[in-house]
């Protein structure tokens, strides 16, 4: 046995789903379980930026009680469920939730194949939709000459918001309103993104994990086949579109 | 040139009939028939309640995802309305001329759209009446009569519509609703594995073709002055044709001409398309009436698809399809052969039409490239505003019309899809058919079967719903001028014809009503 497995197994641990999850103190059950490479299902969270919590996917019990487990630490002994009947059924139904409270239309959309949202429901099994569609009319921001803002799209998951306020030093996007009023509104003086200081360089042009901050030139350039997602699900290639972080990527 | 049976006299003093539902074509199909008191028919009218929601709900969406959403009108022949707005969207990022990879691409997705929507019309909707008869048992007329009783025949339908859809999988990724063309070109080019894979069964297929053509032609000829008088209308045809005069199904002139085969405008260019086609409302329907504007809405009706098309075109530039089509010219002696039920022979000629075209393509080396996107100069505002896109459906020329705004918007848009363009031709081969067949007799199923025959030459979406399981509900009622009901005749979900009411549904009656 090496150093560093002695190391390693010196580390804490959690256990997620029977398994031993090793940790660095400071992470959390998300950040553990993905370094150690299990899956477990979230949109709003993206391996380097802040905890946040908001979209509920990545829901887990940890020693009885359901939290998310982007935002709760990792504690030795702790005892995570993530495969659960119950905490399965748990994660579909926010999922569907999802689905509902915007406007996404899979056969229409350009990120299909390729957005996290489609590939965390296929992930969590979920095969047709189960609430009501609440249909909200939302606008279509087009007034950017490199990019499409799709609020129909639009999960309300603030990575765009936290990239343009951590990465970019921007604050180009921010959440207004409460509840179910919540939406992504734009630092600009008419509120569209073609007046903001957005660039097609900006890091909160890459984070989208749906097709809500879209590139205008590209759509519809990668065939059938050859998306992220149609080569593997998203538990086993990770999350984030990958086309946001494609280096042949042409904007 | 219209029919009289359009419009009675005095409606108030006749007993109306309707066929209700016909089928689901975009959205829901009826014919209704006026009978005087000797039964004799006074007025016939083909329903087709259209909605038109694809040119609202696209409103407000960006230019680019057109043809993706909407090929969703239709399941039958997506590829079509990929391929027409993927034109127009051509038009709007200034792709004046694609990559030739893209546009043989594009050509060789829609040889197998057209071959495999042609299949499934002839031998899965239509071949049961021409093979068994228009009086055939209802029970046994349909697609699982076929396959009992000429096994080979089916199963060369059933491939030679796979093969189609083969030919579509490989080129856009999917069977149904894939997304290959894109503004500008195709986000694909064949592989040499896919090319290798098509060409296995090609020589199968081109044989199977021809043979289906034979059989058509054979059935046409049996049915003889019966089957040339059937439902036929005198019509002005249009389609495209290639510069040369050749069949064209993706891209070239409009042509029309009149039902004694005069040039009514040659090689006109799609994008006058409403210069030269206006289209008339009228109170009865939903679904608008195009004709040719220089002739007027009384005159100008005209008809779309394959007959049109073979009639139109001056060769086909294939051996075998020319072969085929110079024998259905032949009997219109000099004049465009206007049977209606000559629509299916035509259509056999181009599926064989297309086979051959798919043979050559696959072996043209420009389908194998990496030059696939062209976009050229955008207009002052960043694109350009207006985009016409025009192909040849399986069942006609389809017109797709976009107009965007500075972003890249869509802020208009408007469709006249085959159906369309087909309308008042149908309406006028059901008012031969009711005058021919049902005038001064009691009504039962094969005659109104007979309507349906008229109308599936046409469209098969119409008849999809049914014919290919025999068991849509049909009900026909015969209604006094006081609205006394005299007379009720339906076909149940079990496709047995029964006299009386509808009844409640029975247990594992699934079928819309």
């Amino acid at each position: 046995m090496n150093d560093a497995q002695n190391a390693a197994n010196e580390r804490p641990a959690f256990t997620l789903d029977g398994g031993r999850i090793p940790f660095t103190p400071g992470q959390t059950i998300m950040d553990a379980a993905l370094a150690a490479g299990v899956y477990i299902p979230h949109l709003c969270h993206k391996p380097g930026s802040a905890p946040h919590g908001s979209c509920r996917v990545c829901v887990v019990r940890a020693n009885g009680l359901e939290l998310s487990a982007c935002t709760t630490p990792a504690q030795p002994d702790l005892v995570v469920e993530s495969e659960a009947d119950d905490i399965r059924a748990l994660r579909l139904a926010v999922v569907q939730m999802l689905f509902i409270e915007g406007n996404h239309i899979c056969p229409a959309c350009e990120v299909s194949g390729a957005c996290a949202l489609q590939a965390v429901a296929y992930h969590c099994g979920m095969l047709t939709p189960r609430f009501p569609q609440r249909f909200p009319r939302r606008a279509v921001d087009a007034s950017h000459p490199d990019f499409v803002l799709d609020h129909n799209r639009c999960i309300l998951c603030e990575l765009c918001v936290r990239a343009s306020r951590d990465d970019d030093g921007k604050r180009v996007f921010a959440i207004s309103g409460r509840g179910i009023a919540s939406r992504l509104i734009v630092d600009s003086p008419t509120g569209l993104l073609g007046d903001s200081s957005f660039s097609k360089d900006d890091a909160a042009a890459r984070v989208c994990p749906v097709g809500a901050i879209l590139p205008r030139r590209q759509v519809f350039r990668i065939p059938i086949g050859k998306r992220y997602y149609d080569r593997s699900p998203i538990g086993h290639v990770g999350d984030v579109a990958p086309r946001l972080d494609a280096e042949d990527v042409e904007l | 040139m219209s029919s009289t049976l359009e419009t009675a006299t005095h409606p108030e003093r006749l007993r109306r009939v309707a066929i209700e539902p016909l089928t689901r074509v975009e959205g829901h199909g009826k014919v209704t028939l006026l009978l005087d008191d000797d039964d004799h028919v006074r007025q016939a009218r083909l329903h087709i309640v259209e909605f038109r929601g694809f040119e609202r709900f696209i409103q407000g969406r960006p230019f680019v995802e057109l043809p993706v959403i909407v090929q969703r009108l239709c399941g039958i022949c997506p590829v079509s309305h990929q391929l027409a707005a993927a034109k127009a969207c051509d038009r709007f990022v200034g792709a004046e001329t694609l990559s030739p990879t893209a546009e043989k691409m594009r050509r060789l997705m829609h040889f197998g759209q057209v071959l495999q929507s042609h299949a499934l019309h002839f031998f899965h909707l239509a071949s049961p009446d021409l093979l068994f008869g228009f009086d055939d048992d209802p029970a046994h007329r349909n697609i699982v009569g076929l396959i009992r009783d000429q096994p080979d025949l089916a199963r060369r339908g059933v491939l030679l519509r796979r093969y189609g859809q083969e030919v579509i999988r490989v080129c856009s990724g999917k069977r149904i609703h894939g997304n290959a063309a894109i503004p500008g070109g195709v986000n694909k080019a064949l592989d040499n594995a896919d090319r290798e894979l098509l060409g296995i069964d090609i020589a199968q297929v081109i044989q199977w073709a021809e043979e289906v053509v034979g059989l058509m032609r054979r059935i046409f000829l049996a049915g003889g002055e019966e089957f040339r008088r059937f439902a036929a209308v005198p019509a002005n045809t249009l389609s495209l044709v290639r510069p040369d005069g050749a069949l064209e199904l993706y891209d070239g002139g409009l042509r029309a001409r009149d039902a004694a085969g005069r040039t009514l405008f040659d090689h006109a260019s799609d994008q006058d398309y409403a210069a030269l086609l206006h289209e008339q409302v009228k109170p009865w329907s939903y679904m608008k009436f195009p004709f040719i504007a220089a002739l007027g809405p009384e005159t100008g009706w005209y008809r779309v698809g394959p007959l049109a098309r073979v009639s139109n075109c001056d060769f086909i530039d294939t051996p075998r399809a020319e072969r085929a089509r110079q024998e259905l010219v032949a009997l219109g002696d000099g004049r465009p052969v206007q049977a209606t039920l000559a629509i299916h022979w035509a259509r056999l000629i181009e599926l064989l039409y297309c086979a051959e075209a798919i043979e050559r393509l696959l072996g043209d080396p420009d389908l194998i490239g990496d030059d696939l996107v062209r976009e050229g100069v955008p207009g002052a505002n960043g694109f350009r505003r207006t985009g016409i896109g025009v192909i040849e459906a399986p069942r006609g020329t389809l017109f797709h019309h976009y107009e965007i705004d500075a972003d890249g918007l869509v802020s208009r848009a408007n469709l006249i899809v085959s159906t369309t363009n087909n309308n008042q031709v149908m309406n006028e081969s059901i008012r031969r058919v009711a005058q021919d067949e049902l005038d001064g007799r009691t009504l039962t199923e094969p005659l109104l079967n007979r309507i349906e025959v008229a109308i599936r030459a046409y469209d098969p979406c119409l008849s999809c719903a049914t014919h290919a399981l025999g068991q849509m509900p049909l009900a026909v009622t015969l209604v006094r001028g006081d609205g006394e009901v005299l007379d009720q005749l339906r076909r149940d979900a079990d496709g047995a014809v029964r006299r009386g009411p509808p009844g409640i549904a029975g247990a594992g009656d699934g079928m819309p009503r």
